[in-house]
């Protein structure tokens, strides 16, 4: 299959390790991915905080490049992914809005386009059957909890994604790797998000409550789709009961035993690597 | 003149907040309510007793982090995450110093940093924040990790119609 694709911010700098890691995810399983043309920022929390119109013209330019090929468009940041739903609900419910920002961004909203996160692609397209089919190391003893956390589920007719309270995908792409997910009750909790910098101190201790609910659930590391929640995880966790974090699609190449895992690794502030090596899952 | 309230529900173009019954699932459920001056539900009463300068100087406006709990969990639908940005957005209008001066700081980088590149470059736009909010030291090693671990390069790939970016600035610009 082919989808358009739309990076983001992040994934050219702090989530870097999430860009490469679904690129070659989707290259295993056969997805092409077409860039969108010349894309710009989706505006994330700030635009839509201080200023409604542009939260949704920023978002609407990128649509309207990407309409240029109808169909769906994966986005892997869960912050990108609920402004483009955002923009396209505010863009179909309200006629008047639509004209002012077609307006301004100076082209058609045609609504051609479908935004998708890839965890959705890989689990309704591709399929557990057939991903499990694939997997080439067995991540046996990896006892992972999933966290989505906000943007991919709320509010739940915009995102149009899992179950908001109980969302299951991204476990069940877990147990196809062999992995062992740990059922936990934060699956959808706040880690503070973009208040990581101007409120550091609310951060902290968000996540260090994750990080304290993931021992208790007996798990030994977590997994998320949001290069935010990656980075506030990664980075914002402090003492020995830190575990490490790992984009989704970094596990997903280990257990089809792609190139490059181990140099993502590296990237991570929290190493996983000892875990890793501990389950001889790394060399 | 348009009261507070009827200005905040026109805003919001949704549900009108004194729909609002005070369950307070949405301060129960809210991951920052332990840090703000006035709870969600005390927000939505306050405004309906017309206390404009309390609300629009206050720091719950600046902590809410748009988890959107409140608006999926509200049995009335009352959006009180729009209602977050809409407070905002009309403090940012009425020149209102935010109580929350570096969440705001970092807002305006973020966004200066669209407008200048179309896309953001984070460690540029950590730098501008770091100019404009003046706390200087904090992450410093973190930031500099990163670099050493190429995760963050000083240049990156801009958007090449750069002036499409601007002009969606120059238009919502009140």
């Amino acid at each position: 299959m082919k989808v358009s694709y739309y990076p983001g911010c992040s994934l050219h700098a702090t989530g870097k390790e999430y860009d490469l890691s679904v690129k070659a995810v989707c290259s295993a399983l056969g997805i092409e991915l077409k860039e969108v043309e010349d894309w710009s920022c989706c505006g994330a929390s700030s635009a839509h905080m201080t200023n409604f119109k542009l939260s949704v013209a920023l978002p609407a330019r990128n649509l309207i490049a990407a309409e240029k090929e109808p169909g769906d468009m994966m986005v892997p940041c869960a912050a990108c992914f609920n402004r483009f739903k955002s923009a396209q609900h505010h863009l179909r419910e309200d006629a008047a809005l639509k004209t002012k920002i077609e307006e301004i961004v100076g082209g058609k909203f045609q609504d051609t386009v479908k935004v998708r996160n890839p965890i959705d692609i890989f689990f309704s397209d591709i399929g557990i059957d057939a991903l499990a089919g694939k997997v080439k190391k067995n991540l046996t003893g990896l006892k992972p909890v999933s966290y989505y956390g906000c943007l991919l589920l709320r509010p739940p007719e915009i995102c149009e994604f899992d179950n908001h309270e109980q969302p299951v995908m991204m476990d069940k792409l877990m147990g196809a790797l062999g992995a062992e997910p740990r059922n936990w009750s934060c699956k959808t909790d706040c880690c503070g998000g973009s208040l990581t910098l101007g409120k550091t101190e609310i951060v902290t201790r968000l996540v260090g409550k994750l990080m304290t609910m993931a021992r208790e659930a007996g798990a030994n590391c977590l997994v998320t789709a949001c290069p935010v929640c990656f980075a506030n995880l990664d980075t914002r966790a402090s003492g020995e009961g830190t575990l490490p974090s790992f984009y989704f699609t970094e596990i997903m190449a280990l257990a089809l035993g792609l190139e490059g895992p181990e140099s993502w690794f590296k990237m991570h502030n929290t190493d996983p690597r000892p875990l890793l090596k501990s389950l001889n899952l790394l060399p | 003149m348009a009261t507070f309230l009827e200005e905040v529900n026109e805003r919001i173009k949704g549900v009108p907040i004194q729909a609002c019954y005070h369950c307070r699932k949405c301060t129960a459920g809210c991951p920052v309510a332990f840090a703000m001056e006035y709870n969600p539900n005390k927000v939505i009463k306050m405004i309906q007793m017309g206390m404009r300068d309390e609300v629009l100087n206050s720091s719950t406006i600046w902590l809410c982090a748009s988890c959107e709990t409140c608006i999926t969990r509200c049995p009335n639908e009352v959006d009180i995450a729009r209602m977050m940005d809409v407070l905002r957005e009309m403090a940012i209008e009425s020149k209102i110093p935010p109580r929350e001066k570096k969440i705001a700081k970092f807002h305006e980088a973020f966004l200066s940093s669209i407008k200048s590149g179309g896309r953001i470059n984070e460690p540029m736009m950590i730098v501008n924040y770091k100019l404009k909010s003046r706390d200087y030291f904090s992450d410093m090693g973190m930031g500099l990790s990163m670099f050493m671990k190429g995760k963050i390069k000083l240049l990156s790939p801009r958007t090449k119609d750069i002036k499409s970016v601007k002009a969606i600035f120059e238009a919502t610009s009140k």
